[in-house]
């Protein structure tokens, strides 16, 4: 790709129009720049309104008091007493923060390992394999709020596939409703989703890397096993890169299949859920709801930050 | 698909093509017992929804069925006012589409073709604003929308909360960052000399970017409307937040209202979710070859 763009740069001192040394924006007309001032800047208007201001706002309000109904004025400005109070008093925080890592940690084992190992199966010459392909990434299509659904069907005490499948009929657990497990039920539904993201992604990262590698490994004797960990596997780094960007991500955002279930209560904390509940449930205190939302940030920009840095460092150099 | 079933027969002499060995009987094993995994919850479903209420509350649903009949859908269909919120959702998600694709496809133009500083932040301010959770966005815009005041005939409570704009408005201010993402990586690939060219001739910057431009990207905006139109389908936060009238919620976050119409009746539920799934899973099966393009555009640069 940085070839394609090098590539007019070196050919122009040797192409003659003087006018086109330079920056490339100076030959444009007086209209043309306003077209193209008008196409990047409606765009980035719309965007930065919508999106980076309300972030700005978030970051702001954290420090405040209000119930958001109000006008501006009735916003009393409290410093950090907001995180103050979400670290040492709000009963929900800990727990929110709690299930959010074991979201994170079970996304990251369970549907990357299938994902890459499913991948890794895909991808070679096999009859059939469009048809497994298919069927494996059908429930990404599926939103979450859906997929929380046709999984309780799956986990209902009363008459679920799941309790009938283990013989566990007579004596019926709660998947979902069981405080001590309902987090991994959700989990299981939740990794369902995302087991057909991952391998899709490994299985384009796989189709990069180039043949030759492997062949190389194979002359030399390494094993398939070696040859994928100590060969395959570090070429794909942009990849798990990715992977590790989505999955974060993913595990940051997830909202709609804990609020279809029981609207994120007794068990099913999460930090999207306490941001949330101060403008559609019971709890109206913006403050404290910016606050957990200032920690979302925090926490993806951790993994943001270093995406931008590894997806257009190679641009910034040439 | 049945293409790929005769593949097989092409003249690649790769060893072992056709001796069917234990290892690859095993790995189809495997495969298809994933498969069916993977399957079986939509199925279960699909199963659960042709069967009457009467029939599995005797003898439960992990049983064979009596009879098969499609009444829970026609039900849901009515009870659930479908085609109502089928509409809405048709509102929201058309006009945000196209216009998403419109914005970002501008932006990716002006970037990829040319070399302004502020390109690379630019770019930046986009792909990082498309990484960001909903909830970092979402409480100051939910204020932000009551302040900003729009005619009583787009939205009657007189400012965006709770009007179908203000949704669009999100979906296209949110996606435009992944759409922006992908297509100037697209564009990038895209010979400069083309739009040099036309330059030259005295083609304006709008006739480059709509008459040469555009009918290039083709494959990737076809691969991007695929993707975009389930992800904004599937959209349930912004219009659950941004919308109180549940009259006016698209299909996906009218579910909730379901569940309630629905009571207990989980053979109803299994109809409902199945016709709220139906389009995607249609998209799926009709467009898999861009749905799956795009996610991967999406991921690895260029």
């Amino acid at each position: 790709m940085t070839a394609l763009q090098e590539k007019p740069k070196a050919v122009a001192p040797e192409g003659p129009p003087p006018r086109r040394r330079g920056k490339r924006a100076t030959a444009l007309a007086g209209t043309d720049k306003l077209v193209l001032g008008l196409m990047l800047g409606i765009p980035t208007i719309v965007h930065v309104l919508f999106v980076w201001i309300p972030t700005l706002g978030s970051i702001a309000l954290s420090f405040s008091r209000w119930n958001g109904i109000g006008g501006f004025e009735d916003i009393e400005w409290i410093g950090v007493d907001n995180y103050v109070e979400i670290f040492t008093e709000y009963p929900r925080f800990w727990p929110a923060v709690q299930h959010n890592l074991i979201w994170l940690a079970f996304l990251l084992v369970v549907p990357t390992c299938a994902g890459l190992l499913l991948a890794v199966l895909l991808d070679r010459e096999l009859r059939f394999s469009r048809i497994y392909q298919s069927a494996l990434y059908m429930p990404m299509v599926l939103s979450l709020a859906l997929i929380g659904f046709i999984w309780q069907l799956i986990y209902t005490p009363d008459g679920g596939l799941l309790n009938a499948v283990l013989g566990l009929s007579d004596k019926p657990v709660d998947w979902i409703g069981d405080s001590d497990i309902n987090l991994y039920s959700v989990l299981v539904a939740a990794a369902w989703r995302h087991t057909g993201y991952i391998m899709l992604l490994y299985l384009a990262g796989l189709k990069s890397v180039d043949p030759a590698l492997k062949e190389a490994a194979a002359l030399d004797g390494a094993s398939a096993v070696q040859t994928f960990f100590r060969v395959t596997f570090p070429v794909m780094k942009p990849v798990n890169i990715v992977v590790a960007v989505v999955t974060v991500i993913e595990a940051l955002r997830a909202f709609d299949i804990v609020y279809v279930i029981n609207k994120g209560r007794n068990g099913l904390e999460l930090l999207s859920v306490l941001v949330t509940d101060n403008i559609i449930g019971e709890a109206s205190r913006i403050g404290r709801g910016s606050a957990v939302a200032v920690i979302l940030l925090t926490i993806s920009l951790g993994v943001i930050i270093p995406y931008l840095y590894q997806t257009f460092s190679k641009e910034n150099r040439t | 698909m049945t293409a790929t079933l005769e593949r097989p027969s092409a003249p690649t002499p790769v060893k072992n093509k056709r001796t069917v060995t234990p290892a690859r009987i095993a790995l189809h094993a495997f495969l298809i017992l994933t498969c069916l995994m993977t399957l079986a919850p939509l199925l279960w479903a699909v199963y659960a929804s042709l069967r009457t209420y009467d029939d599995t509350s005797v003898n439960g649903y992990f049983s064979v069925a009596k009879s098969l009949t499609f009444e829970n859908f026609a039900k849901a269909w009515e009870i659930g006012d479908l085609p109502h919120f089928y509409w809405n959702t048709f509102l929201i998600t058309i006009p945000a589409l196209v216009v998403t694709l419109l914005l970002s496809s501008m932006v990716a133009f002006g970037v990829s073709r040319f070399s302004f500083k502020f390109n690379l932040a630019l770019l930046m301010i986009f792909t990082a604003g498309n990484l960001l959770p909903q909830q970092v966005i979402v409480t100051p815009l939910w204020r932000l929308y009551r302040l900003i005041e729009v005619p009583e005939w787009i939205s009657a409570s007189g400012s965006l909360i709770d009007s179908q704009l203000g949704v669009i408005l999100i979906h296209i201010a949110f996606q435009s960052g992944f759409c922006t993402f992908v297509l100037s990586n697209y564009m990038k690939t895209i010979p400069y000399e083309l739009t040099e060219a036309a330059r030259v001739d005295g083609a304006s910057v709008f006739r480059q970017y709509w008459q040469l431009t555009l009918p290039l990207c083709r494959p990737v905006l076809a691969a991007l409307a695929t993707l975009e139109f389930t992800w904004i389908y599937n959209d349930f936060l912004w219009a659950l937040v941004l919308i109180q009238d549940g009259d006016k919620m698209p299909v996906t976050s009218a579910l909730q209202n379901l569940k309630g119409t629905f009571f207990t009746d989980n053979n109803l539920i299994a109809a409902g979710s199945l016709l709220v799934a139906l389009p995607t899973l249609v998209v799926f099966f009709v467009l898999q070859r861009q749905f799956v393009g795009g996610l991967t555009l999406g991921s690895t640069k260029g």
